[in-house]
């Protein structure tokens, strides 16, 4: 059987983890390919909403990371971002989502490393856990193949 | 239905030698709504770029998704090759098939599907992007300076000098602030009043700067480009205009024992008085407070001496209302007083001075003449105890900050004091030496070493008074904490640098944010040191941090660049990816139900309030209102909005969904 590829969404900012991955680039590192990012300005637009559509639309994991703490392009989504964290954990836990499909976590422009590492460890997380089905099964639309 | 077209890079073998652009192309051709796909060896050359730019034509497309490097990167190229073939530069988006893609990974059949699935994710959120145009706001090219001392004097002269208007707002009743109270100016021991009074007398000449002092912004409204600015007149009771200055009110005036501020209450003054014999402008104000004729009714020896009645009782606040493309703060910073050290006998011996004392005994203008006389009974001090970090770096009492500038000034008091009292012994207390910048280590080891200063690593624990004799008690850490009692004639604290008074009410009015010791908060504490979180307000010297004169002054110019850079402009141009509030035209409609969560976590007070009425005028309901002007489209208020009754352009809710749908979509 061939190892599970987990799909993962990652929700950065535009000003530091979008760098960070595009300074893994520039650096070439080499890293899994199940990690597809999308963009916005700032961690502080970061929605529930985006994490139930992600995992409502077959996302095994879900990366949400953006500039590190007193370093937001915008002073302080960041700690919206955080904030909001706390709440959505504990939202999560109640619909019964492991919260350890989502890697909350800060890349900053200069750390292309620390990107390709997050994306490694992640993958290597989800794919501990198995695919996520739960979501797709309850809406009857599931894209994965029965194991 | 939308038409989009898909341009699939190679960037030489960049992408191509990991990805199969060709194959990339192909699928994207079949996606729905993609009405050209095409792949090329290097599109943002001239000839991929005229590629582009013929299909839009020929295809009349709708959107572009240009599929290559990173749009940090060439965003900008391909937005403008849009627009000049008359296609939106919005409708534009950049899948990035290169560095989070074709560089990060090997080159096989997984690489390829998720260059393909990036290209497919762009093309389902440019279906909904919307035309849009650059934000433009008019500039209004005055700048009003809050604050007169030497960083404010600097960015006005600056501003000044490069044709704009400028004016400048200073609370007290001259110009000069704590720079004109010193006496000499470490590393190189130039006087102050020498380098600074023809300075403000530029300030008061220039034809460019309006000078309002004794006075106080009370309101600040609008946004960049824009401000209203509402500033208080304070009463002089003297007509600044008819006055000459000649001074003969001052040498009159009955009421003389009151204390003088800017001699830091070393000496006393009148109830009529000028600050001091270079204020700019070198015209008297009445101490309404202390005056004879303002508490008891009676006196009026000033008018009655005025040779060209120019004292007018009657005067009033006036309030003057201005607009004003921007702000520079320029608050500058106050030192601890008395009562926060009762340890030291700080307000309770006369010999335990300040700082700022020292340096009134020590100048040539100030109480005593230059000579360094204690204050108690006037005799010349032979040991002196300058005591460092006297409430800095000290959580013990809430301040736990270096304050910067006591090492470099209490090294040029010991030399001050040793230049004008040979044989007199200064001591120094301290916990570190931070002598860093441009001849300052030299400026504190010539006083070691050439003035024969006497540095104790070591703090001091107390300071009591024996039979008239000041005992300074502390521990030298050198020797292993022994302790240390030495007796001195005078003591001088370098007591903690603090932010102005009324610093934090004044960040309130102008909605910058101010750090929990009241000192205005800079946009960045690398790359933005000079801005504020406010658009269009910037931030000059000290009230921003301890800073010293160079730095004030680097930081004035700096403000005074930024604030120059914007008015070059008439118009200011934006990038409207910006958030608004979902509302109809009129008759308006809105779902916001005014909960002003969005207010609350805006970082640029962007967002007020507005009313919708109905066809009667009366006011149905308020809801949030966001100024294009000042929306930086970080999207904050976007997430935090229950009734999703705002949006962020190129960000929206529905793009975003779009995107994580095709992501993932199989």
């Amino acid at each position: 059987m061939e190892p599970f590829e987990p799909k993962i969404i990652a929700f950065v900012c535009n000003w530091c983890t979008y760098a960070g991955a595009d300074l893994a680039g520039t650096s070439r590192l080499k890293y899994a390919s199940n990690v597809k990012i999308i963009r916005f300005p700032c961690t502080g637009r970061i929605d529930f909403m985006l994490l139930q559509k992600a995992f409502a639309n077959g996302a095994d994991g879900i990366i949400v990371s953006g500039c590190h703490p007193n370093d937001c392009h915008y002073t302080s989504g960041n700690y919206h971002a955080r904030r909001r964290w706390t709440i959505y954990k504990s939202l999560l836990d109640f619909t019964g989502i492991d919260t350890s499909r989502i890697a909350f976590t800060w890349v900053s422009a200069a750390e292309g490393s620390k990107w390709a590492d997050l994306v490694n460890t992640t993958v290597e997380t989800i794919r501990q856990l198995g695919p996520y089905t739960d979501m797709q099964e309850l809406i009857g639309q599931s894209t994965h193949e029965p194991q | 239905m939308a038409r989009i077209g898909v341009f699939v890079c190679h960037c030489g073998e960049n992408i191509a030698a990991t990805v199969d652009c060709g194959k990339v192309a192909l699928q994207a051709s079949k996606l729905p709504g993609v009405a050209v796909a095409i792949d090329y060896k290097y599109m943002c050359s001239d000839p991929g770029q005229t590629k582009i730019k013929e299909a839009i034509k020929e295809h009349n497309l709708t959107g572009v998704v240009v599929s290559a490097c990173s749009p940090r990167m060439h965003e900008g190229t391909f937005r403008k090759a849009c627009s000049e073939a008359g296609l939106n530069a919005y409708l534009c988006e950049m899948a990035n098939i290169r560095e989070q893609c074709s560089w990060v990974h090997e080159k096989s059949e997984q690489t390829t599907q998720k260059a393909y699935e990036l290209v497919r994710t762009l093309v389902e959120k440019v279906k909904l992007n919307h035309p849009l145009d650059p934000i433009k706001v008019p500039v209004n090219k005055t700048a009003v300076v809050i604050g007169g001392g030497v960083a404010g004097i600097q960015a006005s002269l600056d501003i000044a000098n490069a044709g704009h208007h400028v004016v400048l707002v200073e609370r007290e009743p001259s110009i000069g602030g704590h720079m004109s109270q010193l006496s000499e100016t470490f590393p190189t021991l130039d006087c102050s009043q020498c380098i600074l009074t023809p300075r403000m007398v530029e300030v008061a000449q220039h034809p460019n700067i309006t000078l309002y002092s004794y006075s106080e912004v009370e309101a600040v409204d609008g946004f960049i480009g824009n401000f209203n600015v509402t500033i208080r007149r304070k009463a002089r009771y003297v007509d600044e205009k008819t006055c000459t200055g000649c001074g003969t009110c001052t040498t009159k005036c009955p009421t003389k024992d009151i204390p003088n501020e800017f001699e830091q209450n070393l000496t006393t003054r009148r109830a009529i008085y000028v600050p001091f014999p270079q204020a700019v402008p070198n015209k008297p104000v009445i101490d309404r407070e202390h005056c004879r004729y303002f508490n008891t009714g009676k006196c009026k020896v000033c008018q009655a001496v005025c040779p060209i009645d120019a004292i007018h009782f009657d005067q009033e606040d006036e309030r003057i209302q201005l607009n004003a493309g921007a702000i520079v703060l320029a608050t500058g910073f106050d030192i601890k007083r008395t009562d926060f050290f009762p340890e030291y006998g700080y307000g309770k011996y006369p010999d335990v001075i300040d700082g700022l004392q020292f340096e009134r005994l020590a100048s040539a203008s100030g109480p005593t003449q230059g000579e360094i006389r204690r204050p108690s009974d006037g005799q010349i001090p032979k040991t002196i105890v300058f005591v460092a970090c006297s409430g800095s770096r000290d959580a013990a009492k809430g301040i736990p900050y270096c304050s910067k500038i006591c090492c470099m000034y209490t090294a040029k008091h010991t030399m001050l004091y040793k230049h004008k009292v040979h044989d007199g012994i200064p001591y120094v207390f301290y916990m570190d030496i931070r002598a860093a910048g441009k001849n300052y280590d030299e400026f504190t080891r010539r006083a070691i070493e050439e003035d024969g200063a006497r540095y104790i690593r070591g703090r001091v624990s107390t300071i009591f008074e024996e039979k008239g004799q000041l005992i300074v008690r502390g521990a030298d850490t050198l020797l292993g904490g022994r302790p240390v009692e030495i007796k001195a004639d005078m003591v001088v604290l370098a007591t903690a640098a603090i932010a102005n008074t009324g610093a934090a009410t004044l960040a309130q009015t102008l909605h910058v944010s101010y750090d929990a010791y009241h000192f205005f908060s800079e946009a960045h504490p690398k790359l933005k040191p000079v801005e504020t979180n406010t658009a269009g307000i910037f931030l000059a010297g000290a009230c921003q941090a301890p800073k010293d004169i160079p730095e004030s002054v680097a930081a004035a110019s700096g403000a005074a660049a930024k604030v120059i850079g914007l008015f070059s402009n008439n118009e200011l141009t934006r990038d409207p990816l910006v958030a608004s509030v979902k509302r109809t035209p009129a008759p308006p409609f809105s779902t916001c139900m005014g909960c002003m969560m969005c207010v609350s976590v805006c970082p640029y007070q962007a967002i007020g309030q507005e009313e919708i009425r109905d066809r009667q005028g009366k006011v149905i309901k308020v809801i949030a209102y966001i100024n294009p002007g000042l929306c930086q489209g970080c999207g904050t208020c976007v997430s935090v909005c229950k009734s999703k009754s705002i949006d962020l352009e190129g960000y929206s809710n529905l793009q975003l969904l779009a995107e994580v749908e095709a992501s993932l979509h199989s």
